[in-house]
């Protein structure tokens, strides 16, 4: 919110710099996001009064005007401008100057036109930064003159009112009462312990017979409604101060009445609106819902339909202002309006919210209404604008006033003690400066036997309870006084990660010693993905939860399966240059019971793996036998048909009996699509379903008796049999063997078509009773034994 | 005899520098002095010798090898000495070659903070505890004080997922859950992921954040102030100092915004901080009472405070990163460089 350090001095004699100011606000709780030092560029120009023109010898469109600048001399300065002339005071640039040009600062130096010394410039009001409402007359082709009141010599920057500061202060939702100056002013007086000047609201109300009645339908919507008439209006411009001040905040000014209601918006931060009464059909004034279908056209033209959730401000037969938003067209001020019907209300927050987001309309007025307004306010800022309105001559206040209030105007109380706001803080303000604190801030303490009774400011609807009043003493007693302490009275506690934390911790070290490095995505994408991944239309995947309000389609459901992102993961770095890489994830995927969402659905983690560039489908095969083996659990692989697999270099991983994974290489026709020549590898596996099968604790395994003995075994088989099947075949024909790992394959001419070699080293060991090791001969007999499994059973032949 | 042994003692010399390496010179060594060698075969010979000159006889021989035993030893010893010199050189290796080892990955630098966070935080008694991150707008907003007609729900712009479901948009969700399923002594922390329809150069609409939470008898300000102290001191440096100031949450009461002494400049002011010597790294607060009795705790009994903090930003204040967006791209050029 935008604050003038002029305005603010209005109510409050500032005695400290506007930095010093800006600090003191900061350490209350009000941070000014930046402060302006207004008129900083335009440096070096003061007023002159032209003495004497000439037109210049060599050029046609140049005058030669002599100038006095008071105690900066006079000076010769030559202009293009048609609108100078003898007796006018105008700003001058000297030399050295400073002025606005173009969006950027423009320096003025001393110099010769087409042979005549220039020792300046005149500025325009453009060159000043500064429009009409500022100056009257700034907004003309040519230079800015000035009236007659400047005096000769003096800094331009008071004159057209651009000798300030302006603050743009945040302000916390929890204090719409200080989204105005005067609010802000009530902070400024606290913190500098000074007194607060009330703003006038004083007025000579004219007596009237006009009544004009207002109905409020819906009391929890409009809590309270103040309708004021005010006859024998006369539109004008309002005065050059009251148009500088909005300017100062940004605000055009339209005319005086119009101007009074945002100049009370700025100051109180109460938004009002001005009605023409004579545009009001039936003389009356009702708030109501409106109707499904009812349109209405407000002040900026647009036109808007409406449903029975927006309030309308309505008179005898239809719309004329959208509640806390914005005025309609036909009964706006217009120059010949003669009656106005002032309004000042309190509209509730969400109902204002929900109708401004749902038509996409927004105003100053409705941002203020949104934080939250008290019902306090509307009154004070009625009488105020009655004032202003008398004050400016514009109109007459009369007597009649509706005011429908059903907000409940008791101030709250708190009964408290100072032991229990100090027992907050954990340090002890003295009972005297709570109470000063709190009477700086308006409110009324009544100390009695060690209690406070503590009186609320109508104003202040953030403050019920014991704990807000120990912010209001902190913030300003200064939190330097925190004076750390270590839980002095706290139980111990034992702290750290569960079981389940450290587990998945260990999955991600465990990945991380096998070369791969954590990535981290959205937890949504686009339903395109699936079909990328070519999934079925019936595909569980693909009952994936949507976003109502997703930033875009492509960020718009949420993950089913990690995979789509990895893809993207990979693209993206192939696209970038990176050869090779290795990736992975563990995040949540979200499965709905039923769609649309009804309830919480399950959050499973998953984790999932990409490999490009380096190694192949038994590189990552050998990671997840890294996990495997961190979790003493095993995986077994079984070819699978995934869509987006290729279907001779995939599998499914299965757990025990579940299907937990799977793994393969990325199906070369998305590859394809994908602009990816190198091979992708992906797996992913639904780690919470995996884990199931994790062993819990290490369970110590006695050591063999005997040392183990190896044997290796090469056997001729047919290409279509697997090792897992040969594997198999010898870990069933004999206990005694405990491993058989298969360390080469080979595949020649001799051996035949479609043969191949395959050797396995075995480790056989005896049985945990046995009384003496396995002979050699044993051994022979075992061996012997496998090699006819294997061949009853798979048909190989010994190499 | 004694030219003979003096023969002997030269044969066994000269042929002893024959010997090109040690396995030579042991079998030069056997040849004198092995079970078949030519003392031995002296020995062998004093049956021949007159009983008299035995003694003599047999004194001479052992001279003889004693005499040929230690030149042999240093001999050996020589070519040991020198076999080694050729081994050790002939296997001279360009030591500037690169070592030979597997890469490792790494973990995010999101993970390696968290990881971080809750090493400091684990230290002062607090348990982990992870929500949900579809959550219900009780959880999220209702319970932490934050009604549906609450105007600091602009505050954070939510995802929504209807039925009164969204994805959660601060990790505050989980301090309700807690609490209502414990009474205290409470010391949780809760890390994860949250989400905000925000997607601009500073802001992503998914991120981290680590919220927590203490509740128990007489918590104070000064104690929340102790802790973070401790955390700034841990996290950035031994000398970071922390700066508590007025701020808005709706479910603490009071509610400050956390700032750490700028550790780059060590509160000079330096660009990192703006100029200001601080950097705006968490809020935090003294519990609402409101929130304490939404979740069945006497609020008359127990306080506590709450604290909460974007591990991204953390991250990019801890390593320098400079672009939040560079979190989410995955690149491996980014990733590589936050090794163990």
């Amino acid at each position: 919110m935008l604050v003038p350090f002029s305005w603010l001095k209005d109510y409050v004699e500032i005695d400290v710099s506007a930095e010093e100011l800006q600090s003191k606000l900061f350490s209350c709780g009000f941070e000014v996001e930046e402060l302006t030092r207004l008129g900083k560029d335009v440096t070096n120009v003061v007023v002159g009064l032209i003495t004497e023109t000439k037109k210049h010898p060599d050029a046609d469109r140049l005058t030669v005007c002599t100038v006095d600048c008071g105690e900066h001399g006079v000076k010769q300065i030559c202009t293009a401008a048609t609108n100078v002339f003898v007796g006018a005071k105008v700003p001058c640039a000297l030399d050295g100057a400073t002025v606005l040009h173009e969006g950027g600062i423009q320096k003025i130096k001393s110099g010769k036109l087409r042979g005549e010394l220039s020792e300046g410039m005149f500025c325009s009001g453009e060159e000043l930064g500064i429009n009409d409402d500022f100056y009257e007359g700034a907004e003309v082709y040519g230079i800015l003159i000035l009236g007659d009141e400047a005096k000769i010599g003096e800094d331009i920057r008071p004159v057209v009112g651009i000798d300030d500061y302006l603050f743009d202060i945040a302000v916390t939702a929890n204090r719409p009462d200080c989204q105005s100056i005067f609010g802000i002013a009530r902070e400024v007086a606290a913190v500098l312990k000074k007194p607060l000047k009330q703003p006038d609201v004083s007025y000579a109300p004219v007596q009237t017979d006009v009544v004009i009645p207002v109905r409020v339908h819906e009391k929890n919507l409009c809590p309270r409604y103040i309708g004021h008439y005010v006859k024998d209006v006369k539109i004008g411009k309002a005065p050059q101060w009251m148009r500088r001040r909005l300017a100062l905040c940004g605000i055009r000014s339209i005319s005086d009445i119009v101007d009074i209601t945002n100049f009370v918006l700025l100051e109180l931060g109460q938004p009002m609106h001005a009605f023409d009464r004579n545009f009001l059909r039936g003389g009356e004034v009702n708030v109501r819902r409106a109707e499904e279908g009812e349109k209405i056209v407000t002040l900026d033209k647009k036109e808007f339909m409406l449903h029975k959730d927006n309030l309308l401000i309505c008179d005898g037969e239809g719309g004329v202002a959208l509640a806390g938003i914005m005025g309609g067209l036909d009964s706006e001020i217009k120059e010949n309006t003669k009656e106005v019907f002032f309004e000042a209300a309190k509209f509730a927050r969400d109902s204002v919210r929900k109708t401004s987001r749902a038509l996409g309309q927004r105003s100053d007025s409705s941002s203020r209404f949104e934080k939250g307004l008290d019902a306090f306010t509307p009154e004070f800022a009625m009488d105020r604008a009655l004032h202003l309105t008398q004050m400016l001559g514009c109109g007459v206040p009369t007597t009649y006033r509706a005011d429908v209030n059903a907000a409940d105007m008791t101030p709250k109380t708190i009964v408290t003690t100072p032991e229990k706001i100090n027992s907050l803080l954990g340090i002890t303000v003295p009972t005297e400066e709570i109470k000063a604190i709190l009477t700086r801030l308006f409110f009324t303490v009544k100390e009695k036997d060690g209690t406070l009774e503590v009186t609320v400011p109508l104003w202040r609807d953030d403050v019920d309870g014991y704990p807000d009043l120990a912010e209001e003493v902190i913030r300003m007693y200064g939190y330097e006084h925190i004076a750390p302490t270590f839980l002095e009275c706290a139980k111990v506690t034992h702290g750290g990660l569960d079981e389940e934390q450290k587990r998945e911790l260990k999955v991600k070290r465990t990945l991380q010693s096998e070369g791969f490095m954590e990535a981290c995505n959205y937890s949504f994408y686009s339903p395109k993905d699936f079909d990328l991944l070519r999934l079925p239309a019936d595909a569980p995947e693909r009952k994936a939860i949507r976003i109502l309000n997703p930033i875009g389609e492509d960020l718009s459901v949420m993950r089913t399966i990690l995979v789509p992102t990895m893809i993207a993961n990979v693209v993206r770095n192939v696209r970038r240059g990176n050869e090779s890489g290795k990736l992975f994830e563990l995040a949540n995927v979200y499965i709905a019971e039923s769609l649309p969402l009804k309830e919480l659905p399950k959050e499973q983690k998953h984790i999932v793996l990409g490999m490009w560039g380096k190694g192949d489908f038994f590189d990552l095969k050998g990671a997840l036998c890294a996990l495997e083996e961190a979790f003493d659990c095993k995986f077994t692989y079984e070819r699978g048909e995934k869509t987006y697999l290729h279907t001779g270099v995939s599998a499914v991983i299965k757990c025990g009996e579940r299907e937990v994974g799977w793994v393969g290489e990325l199906h070369p026709e998305i590859a394809d699509t994908l602009a990816l020549e190198k091979k992708v590898y992906l797996a992913e596996i639904d780690y919470d379903m995996a884990k199931r099968k994790f062993a819990k604790e290490i369970t110590y395994r006695n050591l063999p008796k005997f040392p183990e003995a190896e044997r290796d075994l090469a056997v001729v088989v047919e290409e279509k049999v697997t090792c897992a099947e040969i594997e198999t075949c010898i870990l069933r024909a004999v206990k005694a063997v405990k491993r058989a790992e298969l360390f080469d394959v080979y595949r020649g001419k001799q051996l035949g078509e479609n043969k191949k070699s395959m050797a396995f080293r075995l480790t056989f060991a005896c049985d945990e009773k046995a009384e003496k090791p396995l002979s050699p001969e044993d051994i022979d007999k075992l061996f012997n034994k496998i090699v006819g499994n294997l061949k009853h059973n798979l048909g190989a032949e010994l190499r | 005899m004694e030219q003979d042994t003096q023969a002997i003692v030269l044969e066994a010399e000269a042929e002893a520098q024959t010997a090109a390496d040690s396995r030579a010179l042991y079998e030069v060594k056997m040849k004198f002095l092995g079970r078949t060698g030519k003392v031995t075969a002296l020995l062998k010979g004093m049956r021949d010798v007159a009983a008299e000159l035995r003694p003599a006889f047999g004194k001479k021989v052992n001279e003889l090898r004693e005499t040929l035993e230690s030149k042999f030893a240093a001999l050996e010893e020589k070519m040991k000495k020198k076999e080694m010199a050729a081994k050790l050189s002939g296997e001279q290796v360009d030591i500037t070659m690169p070592g030979r080892r597997r890469k490792q990955g790494t973990l995010h630098p999101v993970t390696r903070v968290r990881n971080e966070l809750i090493d400091i935080f684990a230290g002062m008694g607090f348990e982990i505890y992870e929500g949900p991150e579809i959550e219900s707008d009780y959880y999220n907003f209702t319970a932490l004080n934050t009604p549906a007609d609450h105007p600091a729900r602009d505050m954070q712009d939510t995802f929504y997922l209807g039925d009164g479901l969204l994805l959660r948009t601060q990790t505050s969700a989980g301090q309700i859950r807690v609490m209502e399923n414990k009474q205290p002594p409470i010391k949780i922390l809760s890390p994860g992921r949250v989400f905000r329809s925000d997607d601009d150069a500073t802001h992503s609409p998914m991120f981290h954040q680590m919220e927590g939470l203490v509740v128990d008898k007489h918590i104070t300000l000064c104690d929340l102030q102790g802790m973070l102290d401790e955390f700034a001191r841990t996290m950035f440096s031994q000398n970071s100092k922390t700066r508590l100031r007025p701020s808005y949450f709706p479910f603490t009461e009071p509610s400050v915004e956390v700032d750490v002494s700028c550790a780059s400049c060590g509160g000079k002011g330096c660009p990192l901080c703006k100029g200001t010597g601080w950097i705006e790294v968490l809020g935090a607060g003294m519990v609402n009472r409101r929130v304490l009795e939404n979740c069945g705790i006497d609020p008359d009994e127990y306080t506590g405070f709450a604290f909460g903090m974007g591990i991204e930003r953390i991250a990019m204040l801890k390593y320098g990163i400079n672009n939040i967006k560079l979190l989410t791209e995955n690149d491996v050029r980014f990733l590589e460089q936050f090794k163990d």
